[in-house]
């Protein structure tokens, strides 16, 4: 059945690019996955693996190792159907459109299934070329540069990550997640040091994160939501994964780093959204300023790895940043539709105009500066608590600890661009844009609508997700 | 059936071909279609060799038949067959350079050669000497001689064919001379009593000098054939002028039984800790250097089949870098992917050049709106090339480079491996760029010749099976085991 999730969305994106009504395809293929996903979870472990190798021993296995696969395999299956729904495609282009946003989608969805560190890899590297051609042929903008420099940092990132893969599968026994035990210490520091730039890179952390902000903003939205809400997970999904399986104490190691860089996705990513007069761009750098506090968890978890809070809070966070930018980036696009800009300057007073679009813009702007109630609060709140989980007095400021000290600040930043950017767009007086903009019909929203409620519900309670830990 | 007579049909029918063509008129194309069929029963055949029968005492000497050597004859088989139907497809850019006219009376001998020449490549599998590789692989090159140059009245043609015998002359110069100093320090050209001498400790240590020395003449000979820095400089020039179906041949068949031979006559040195620090390091040297030289000079290319040149000059430092590591399996399989690969390159090149009259990239600008499948096929292909996975490119890469870190390989040796890596994403993009950004030269869409079209389907569907299931190919390396 887990392969069924896999090849529902390639056998889908072959079957349009051979010619089948795109958008329906697509949108039937997204639907089933979403049932496919909630079957497999509810009856429980079904995994399969199928040997492609001897030696070294590679396992084509999928299955849902734990409860972070099932929280992403939800994500990414919610992200998918919102991103088959969203953004306009140009005329003539459905076939390219569509297979591709849904290759990216089994990409990700392959990446989070698999129990072998080979296939988890592979997987991932499935969304590369979609991208490049989506972002480089249907984006906006500056779209070759964005799509050139998304490639290339991403490839680049993923061997390095792969170099680092290597070099500890070489101690292991074989690929299998259940088979991922600590190194020798004397390997520990740099296989961290690898694992870090590479997931650093595709997670966008800073100082590797400059791809991130102008890809989204040039790319068509269904890419940006899977990228920015799914793929980009991948990379924190592996530190937890692998990173802090083989290398704890390497990780420990490099825990000042960790620290210093985090703050610069917090704080110096979150000076650069302050400044942003584009919405997509903000959207953008927003995303990636809401990674450092993922890597805040991390950070705790490194630091300690009896910490109980760390990991939960880093996956409920993964998956409300996931909801959150999906249904930004998808509002986003609605807007630009609407009136023909994103440039917050030439907007003003919209909510007069689009009451039901203005309210859903703001849920989502709300839940992602975390105001209480949104999933996102959840997250953070406990990413906070995670900073200071068994800490006494007595033992003085760490890194971590500090470092959650000065991230909180943070949020203040957050709050800052996203409500200014909300107060600029949706209310004072219409402009010349706003005036003939009518709001969103019913049938447009739909996808919106369901990330808002899950939002909302997790927000209110966190232990529907967290249970699967 | 004995081992050896494949070799002997596939020489017969060479000469029966070449008959064929002195007294046959009309459409020799048919010739090339003929030579392809009879290859593929050569190929079945080949299956039905009994590996129990014992080859006679006086061939034993220079011949061997084991799983190493079949994997090789069937890349020899396959790759020939494929040459010969890319060369019918191909049929009318050849006569316009050769017979000025679109008769194709000038193609006969085109298509008999490529048959001797796997002869040689499949002798060359077999060989068990150092004077039967001598001979297999002068039975190749002299061959290759005459397919280079064959487009006589293209003038790229001839300045690669002058290039590629006077290069090929030197380094078979330098191949003899590095055997008889081999044979001076060892008093054998026979790889079985080398090894075994280098076993039983029988060797003399005073020696020693010479040997290297006869090794390191090898390995520049050998460094012409694969195409390894700093041997490499024919290569561009030489794989840009000859007719393209020869140029896939050199790239794919000529490397592979470069990398045999070099395999075959390095494999008991590397091992031996009288001489492995010092082949070792020329062999990582050489790799690192090639890597760079490929895969940086290959970011500036314009033209596709120059890029296609200098790519196959990087897959050569992976290669040499799996040599380097020791690890002799996984170079096959990289080879056997890399057939793959390439031939599926060079098939919608061919084509191409067929119909737009061009090799650059700027000739597959827009090949997504022309015709949207052959797009996808060289997007698959490209993508194979840089290494990306779920394709076969990547597998083989995955295994030199595991093999590498495993066999604790220099790591400036390994790092060069991965920048060059990061670098290949560039330029194969580049042409995935070309087909799906840019705007197509003209609105004629590509017609697909019915031959091109099968292969093109089989070569994709190998290259995406063997990226998720590569276990077959592993299996055919061990079937006689």
């Amino acid at each position: 059945m887990l392969f069924a999730l896999l090849l529902i969305p390639i056998v889908a994106a072959i079957a349009i690019f051979l010619g089948s009504p795109s958008r329906i395809t697509a949108l039937a293929a997204a639907l089933a996955n979403i049932i496919v996903a909630a079957f497999a979870i509810t009856q429980g472990s079904c995994s399969v693996s199928f040997q492609v190798l001897e030696n070294p021993n590679i396992n084509l296995s999928l299955g849902l190792y734990d409860g972070m696969s099932v929280i992403m395999l939800i994500l990414s299956v919610l992200v998918t159907l919102a991103a088959v729904y969203s953004g306009k495609c140009p005329e003539g282009r459905e076939k390219l459109w569509f297979s591709s946003t849904l290759l990216i989608a089994a990409g990700a969805i392959g990446a989070f299934l698999a129990t072998d560190v080979f296939f988890f890899y592979a997987f991932h590297e499935l969304a590369l070329i979609p991208t490049f051609l989506m972002i480089g042929m249907l984006g906006r903008g500056d779209r070759k540069a964005a799509a050139w420099k998304i490639t290339i940092y991403l490839a680049t990132g993923s061997i390095i990550l792969l170099a680092g893969l290597l070099l500890a599968m070489g101690h292991l026994d074989s690929f299998a997640f259940s088979d991922l035990k600590a190194i020798p210490a004397e390997h520990q520091n740099t296989v961290a040091l690898l694992l870090i730039i590479g997931f650093g890179t595709l997670v966008s952390l800073f100082p590797l994160h400059s791809w991130a902000a102008p890809a989204y903003a040039c790319a068509p939205a269904p890419v940006s939501m899977l990228h920015a809400g799914v793929l980009k997970k991948f990379g924190l999904y592996g530190i937890l994964r692998i990173g802090m399986e083989v290398a704890p104490e390497g990780m420990a190691h490099w825990l000042p780093w960790i620290c210093v860089l985090l703050l610069g996705n917090i704080i110096w990513v979150g000076l650069v959204t302050l400044n942003q007069k584009r919405l997509d761009l903000m959207l953008g750098n927003s995303s990636v300023m809401h990674m450092g506090y993922i890597f805040l968890a991390i950070a705790a978890l490194a630091a300690n790895g009896d910490n109980e809070i760390a990991k939960p809070a880093a996956v409920l966070l993964m998956f409300a940043h996931g909801i959150s930018i999906a249904l930004l980036f998808s509002l986003s696009a609605m807007l630009e539709e609407k009136t023909g800009t994103l440039e917050i300057a030439q907007l003003g007073g919209l909510a007069k105009k689009a009451p039901a679009f203005a309210f859903l813009f703001g849920l989502a702007g709300m839940a992602s500066i975390g105001l209480p109630g949104l999933a996102n609060f959840a997250g953070e709140v406990m990413v906070f608590f995670a900073g200071f989980a068994d800490w006494s007095p007595k033992d003085g400021l760490g890194w971590v600890q500090i470092t959650t000290i000065i991230a909180l600040w943070g949020v203040v930043l957050s709050a800052v661009y996203m409500l200014r950017a909300f107060r600029n767009i949706f209310q004072g007086p219409l402009v010349k844009k706003t005036s003939d903009a009518c709001d969103i019909c019913s049938c447009d929203v739909i996808p919106a609508y369901l990330l808002s409620a899950v939002l909302l519900i997790v927000g209110i309670y966190p232990q529907l997700i967290l249970q699967f830990l | 059936m004995q081992a050896h007579y494949i070799e002997f049909i596939t020489v017969g029918f060479g000469l029966l071909l070449l008959m064929l063509e002195a007294f046959s008129k009309g459409n020799k194309s048919r010739l090339g279609l003929l030579a392809a069929a009879g290859l593929t029963i050569i190929l079945i055949l080949q299956f039905m060799v009994c590996p129990c029968a014992a080859i006679p005492e006086w061939m034993s000497r220079f011949y061997k038949y084991d799983s190493v050597a079949l994997f090789y004859k069937v890349i020899a088989l396959v790759s020939t067959i494929l040459v010969l139907l890319m060369a019918v497809d191909f049929r009318k850019v050849l006569s316009r350079y050769t017979s000025g006219d679109e008769t194709n009376s000038g193609l006969g001998e085109f298509y008999c050669l490529p048959v001797f020449a796997c002869a040689g490549l499949m002798w060359m599998a077999s060989a068990n000497d150092l004077v039967s590789i001598f001979v297999a692989l002068e039975l190749v090159t002299i061959t290759f001689y005459v397919m280079v140059a064959y487009m006589r009245r293209n003038v790229g043609s001839l300045e690669a064919g002058v290039k590629y015998l006077i290069l090929g002359a030197l380094s078979t110069g330098f191949l003899v001379y590095g055997i008889a100093w081999i044979y001076g320090a060892m008093g054998t050209t026979d790889l079985a009593t080398i090894t075994s001498i280098i076993k039983n400790g029988e060797f003399a240590e005073a020696k020693l000098t010479y040997l290297l020395f006869g090794i390191a003449l090898m390995l520049i000979a050998l460094g012409f054939k694969i195409g390894a820095a700093p041997m490499q400089l024919w290569i561009p020039d030489v794989y840009q002028g000859a007719p393209t179906p020869i140029t896939a041949y050199l790239s794919v068949a000529s490397k592979a039984s470069g990398f045999l031979v070099l395999m075959l006559v390095i494999g008991p040195f590397i091992t031996w800790s009288a001489t492995s620090t010092q082949v070792t390091l020329i062999l990582s040297i050489m790799a690192g250097a090639t890597l760079l030289y490929g895969n940086l000079t290959a970011i500036n290319q314009e033209n596709f089949k120059r890029l296609l040149a200098y790519s196959s000059i990087a897959h050569a430092g992976f290669l040499l870098m799996g040599v380097a590591s020791g690890d002799f399996t996984s170079v096959s399989f990289y080879l056997g992917t890399y057939l793959l690969m390439t031939f599926s390159a060079f098939f919608i090149l061919a084509l191409v050049r067929d119909q737009e009259n061009s090799d650059t990239i700027d000739a597959f600008d827009g090949l997504a709106k022309r015709n949207p499948i052959l797009a996808a096929t060289l997007t698959i292909t490209m993508a194979a090339m840089a290494g990306i996975p779920l394709t076969a490119g990547f597998l083989g890469k995955f295994l030199i480079f595991s093999a590498a870190i495993q066999s604790e390989a220099s790591w400036w040796l390994i790092a060069i491996g991965f920048i060059s890596v990061a670098a290949g994403f560039y330029y194969y993009l580049k042409v995935v760029k070309a087909m799906y950004w840019n705007a197509p030269r003209s609105e004629k869409s590509i017609q697909v010749p019915i031959i091109t079209k099968v292969v093109l389907v089989l070569l994709t569907i190998g290259i995406l099976v063997f990226g998720i299931w590569p276990q077959p190919i592993f299996d055919l390396l061990r079937l006689l085991n």
